[in-house]
C-alpha cells in the first residue's frame, strides 16, 4: 500500500524540481510562470485541506487570506517598503490574525451556518477591498517591485522565484505531514470523525479547531504574498467567493484529507483552465462533470486513485 | 454519613412543551452502582447527557465531589473524573481501536498542542491504551478499524474509551443494547469487574443486567424519579410494577 504513494510523491517532486530545466531547454519561459502559479495555489489548497479535509471545517472563505496576504505585500510596497522581510511576515501574521477573528466567531457554529459565515466574512473583506480608493479599489494596483530580500534572493529572476515557491511548498507539506500525525493532528482529525465523542473523552475541541483554522489562514496568507509577487499586481478579486470555490475544488479534486492530493488538484485544475480556456470561456463545463465523478466514485480524489488509500 | 460523590437536586430540562427531566433528585455514593430504569422516552438519556455536561439543564444543580459542576462543559467534567458511554455507539470509526483508546488517554496526558512527534509512537499514550483494551477483552483487535468491529466489540470499545480517562464516575447508557446473548454476558462480566472500583450510573432496559449489577435502582417515568431503593424493594414496589416493570419481571 505504501509503495505507489511513495513513488507518486517522488515522481511529483522530481517533476516539479525539473520544470525550470525543461522550460529553459525548450526555451519556453511560459511554463515556468504557469507551474509557479500552480504551486502557489497548491500552497493555498494544502492549507485549506488542513481544516477542510483533516478538520472537517468547511470554510468557504479561504480566499480571504489569499487577499490579506496579497494586500500585506502590496500596501507596504505602495508606500515604498519593498523588503520581503517586512512584507512576508506581515502577510503571515495578518492572515493569522484575521483567521483568529473569523475563526473565533464562526467556529461556534457548524454545518451550513459555518459555511455561510465564513463565506460572508470573506465577501465582507472583498467589499472592503473594492471600496478603498487609495489602494486601487476594484481596479487594484500594480506592484512596482517584487519583494526584496537584500542581495541574497532576487525574485526578479524567474528561476530563483520558482525555487523559492517550490521550497515553500515542500516545507509546508513536510510541516503538514508532521502536524497531522502528531497529537495535534490526531485531535483535529478525531474532531472531524466525531466531535461529541472527542469532547466526552475530555478535549475542549474549540481551541484545537481554532488553532488549526489560524494555521491554515497563515499558510494561505503566505500564498497570497506569493501570488501578488507572481502577478505583480494586486486585485481584490483574489478574495472573491469564486476564488474560495476554486481552492475548494482543488482540494476536493485532489483528495480531501490527503495533504498531497490538493497539490495534484491544483495542477489538474489550473492546467485544465489553461488548456480549455483557450478554446472556450465555458471551460468549467468540463470541470463540473469531472468533479461530480470524483465526488461520487473517488472518495479520496485523484490522489486516492493514484496512490491508494495511504 | 459522608457526602455522596454525585448529588443532583431539582434537575429540570424541557424540549419545547415536553418536560424531559422534571425535578430529578439523585445521590450516588462513592463506589456505588446506581441503575436507572424506565420506559422508552422516560428521560434517561437526557439525564445522562446533563450529568456528563453534553446538555445544559434549565434548572437544578449537579454537585460532584463536593463541588458544583452544573456550569462545567463536558470536557471539563471529563477532567474531573466523569466518563460516559453513549446509547447509540459513538466512536472514531475511521481510526483503529487502539487509536480510539489512545485518544482518550491523550486527552488526560497534558495538552495536545504538539505538532512534531508522532502520536502513534508515544509510548506514554499507546501502552496505557493497550492495557485498557486488554482489560475489556479487545487486545487482539487493537489494529482493526473501529468502524469494522462487530457491534458488541464497538460497545466494549466505548467502555475502554471511558476507562482510559481514569474516571471516578462512569455514566453508562444502555451498554448491552442491541447485543446478542453471548456478547451481553461478556459485557455484564466486564461491568461486574468495574463495580466498586468506579462509581457507576447505569441506564439499562434489561432487568437481568440491572439486577446483576445494581446496588440501588431508580425508576424514571415521564422525567420523574418515582422510586429509588434496593433491588428487592424496587421489585416489590407496586407503583413501580404498575408503571413500568409489569410483566417484564418474572420474580
Ligand atoms: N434533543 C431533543 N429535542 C427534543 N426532544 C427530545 C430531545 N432529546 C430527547 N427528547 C425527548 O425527550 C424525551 C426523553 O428522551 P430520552 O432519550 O431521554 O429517553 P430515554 O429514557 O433515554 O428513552 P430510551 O429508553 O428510548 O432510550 C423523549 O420524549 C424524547 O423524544
Ligand atoms: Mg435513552
Amino acid at each position: 500500500m505504501r509503495t505507489p504513494r511513495t513513488l507518486a510523491l517522488a515522481v511529483g517532486f522530481v517533476a516539479l524540481a525539473l520544470v525550470p530545466v525543461v522550460a529553459a531547454a525548450l526555451n519556453q519561459p511560459f511554463y515556468l510562470d504557469l507551474v509557479r502559479r500552480i504551486m502557489i495555489f497548491a500552497i493555498a489548497a494544502v492549507s485549506l485541506d488542513l481544516i477542510l479535509g483533516f478538520g472537517g471545517m468547511v470554510s468557504f472563505g479561504h480566499a480571504a487570506y489569499l487577499g490579506v496576504g496579497a494586500y500585506a505585500v502590496a500596501i507596504p510596497a505602495f508606500y515604498g517598503v519593498h523588503s520581503g522581510f517586512v512584507q512576508w511576515p506581515l502577510a503571515v501574521g495578518l492572515s493569522a490574525l484575521v483567521a483568529l477573528v473569523i475563526g473565533t466567531l464562526s467556529l461556534r457554529t457548524s454545518g451550513v451556518y459555518f459555511i455561510m459565515i465564513t463565506l460572508a466574512f470573506a465577501q465582507m473583506l472583498y467589499y472592503l477591498g473594492i471600496s478603498i480608493n487609495a489602494w486601487g479599489a476594484d481596479d487594484g494596483m500594480r506592484l512596482a517591485r517584487r519583494s526584496q530580500f537584500g542581495g541574497a534572493v532576487d525574485l526578479g529572476n524567474p528561476y530563483v522565484f520558482y525555487y523559492v515557491v517550490f521550497g515553500l511548498l515542500v516545507l509546508l507539506l513536510w510541516l503538514g505531514h508532521r502536524l497531522i500525525h502528531a497529537r495535534f493532528g490526531m485531535v483535529i482529525r478525531a474532531a472531524r470523525s466525531n466531535e461529541p465523542r472527542l469532547r466526552a473523552v475530555g478535549f475542549a475541541t474549540f481551541r484545537y479547531k481554532l488553532a488549526a483554522f489560524v494555521l491554515a489562514g497563515a499558510a494561505c496568507g503566505l500564498a497570497g504574498a506569493l501570488l501578488t509577487n507572481q502577478t505583480e499586481y494586486l486585485t481584490p478579486s483574489y478574495m472573491h467567493w469564486t476564488r474560495s470555490g476554486d481552492i475548494m475544488v482543488m482540494v476536493i479534486l485532489g483528495g480531501m484529507g490527503t495533504l498531497f492530493g490538493p497539490v495534484l488538484g491544483a495542477i489538474v485544475f489550473l492546467l485544465l483552465e489553461d488548456v480549455l480556456a483557450a478554446w472556450t470561456v465555458h471551460w468549467q463545463v468540463v470541470l463540473g462533470p469531472l468533479l461530480v465523478l470524483i465526488v461520487l466514485y473517488a472518495r479520496r480524489g485523484l490522489w486516492g486513485l493514484l496512490a491508494g488509500r495511504g | 454519613m459522608a457526602e455522596p460523590l454525585l448529588s443532583v437536586r431539582g434537575l429540570r430540562k424541557r424540549f419545547g412543551g415536553l418536560v424531559a427531566t422534571d425535578g430529578v433528585d439523585l445521590d450516588v455514593a462513592e463506589g456505588e452502582t446506581l441503575a436507572v430504569i424506565g420506559p422508552n422516552g422516560a428521560g434517561k438519556t437526557t439525564l445522562i447527557a446533563q450529568l456528563s455536561g453534553d446538555l445544559a439543564p434549565d434548572a437544578g444543580t449537579i454537585r460532584f465531589a463536593g463541588e458544583d459542576v452544573t456550569a462545567l462543559p463536558a470536557p471539563e467534567r471529563s477532567g474531573r473524573g466523569f466518563a460516559r458511554s453513549f446509547q447509540v455507539t459513538s466512536i472514531f470509526r475511521e481510526f483503529s481501536a487502539l487509536d480510539n483508546v489512545a485518544l482518550a488517554v491523550q486527552a488526560h496526558a497534558g495538552h495536545s498542542f504538539r505538532f512534531w512527534r508522532r502520536a502513534r509512537e508515544e509510548r506514554a499514550l499507546r501502552e496505557p491504551a493497550r492495557a485498557v483494551l486488554a482489560q475489556v477483552g479487545l487486545a487482539a483487535r487493537a489494529d482493526v478499524e473501529a468502524g469494522a468491529l462487530a457491534h458488541g466489540e464497538q460497545r466494549q470499545l466505548e467502555i475502554a474509551m471511558a476507562l482510559a480517562t481514569r474516571p471516578r464516575l462512569l455514566l453508562l447508557d444502555e451498554p448491552v443494547a442491541g447485543m446478542g446473548i453471548d456478547e451481553s454476558q461478556r459485557m455484564v462480566a466486564l461491568l461486574r469487574t468495574l463495580r466498586g472500583r468506579h462509581t457507576i450510573v447505569l441506564v439499562e432496559h434489561d432487568m437481568d443486567v440491572v439486577f446483576a449489577l445494581a446496588d440501588r435502582i431508580s425508576v424514571m417515568v415521564y422525567g420523574r424519579v418515582i422510586a429509588t431503593g434496593a433491588p428487592e424493594a424496587i421489585r416489590g414496589n407496586a407503583e413501580v410494577r404498575r408503571a413500568y416493570l409489569g410483566e417484564e419481571v418474572r420474580a
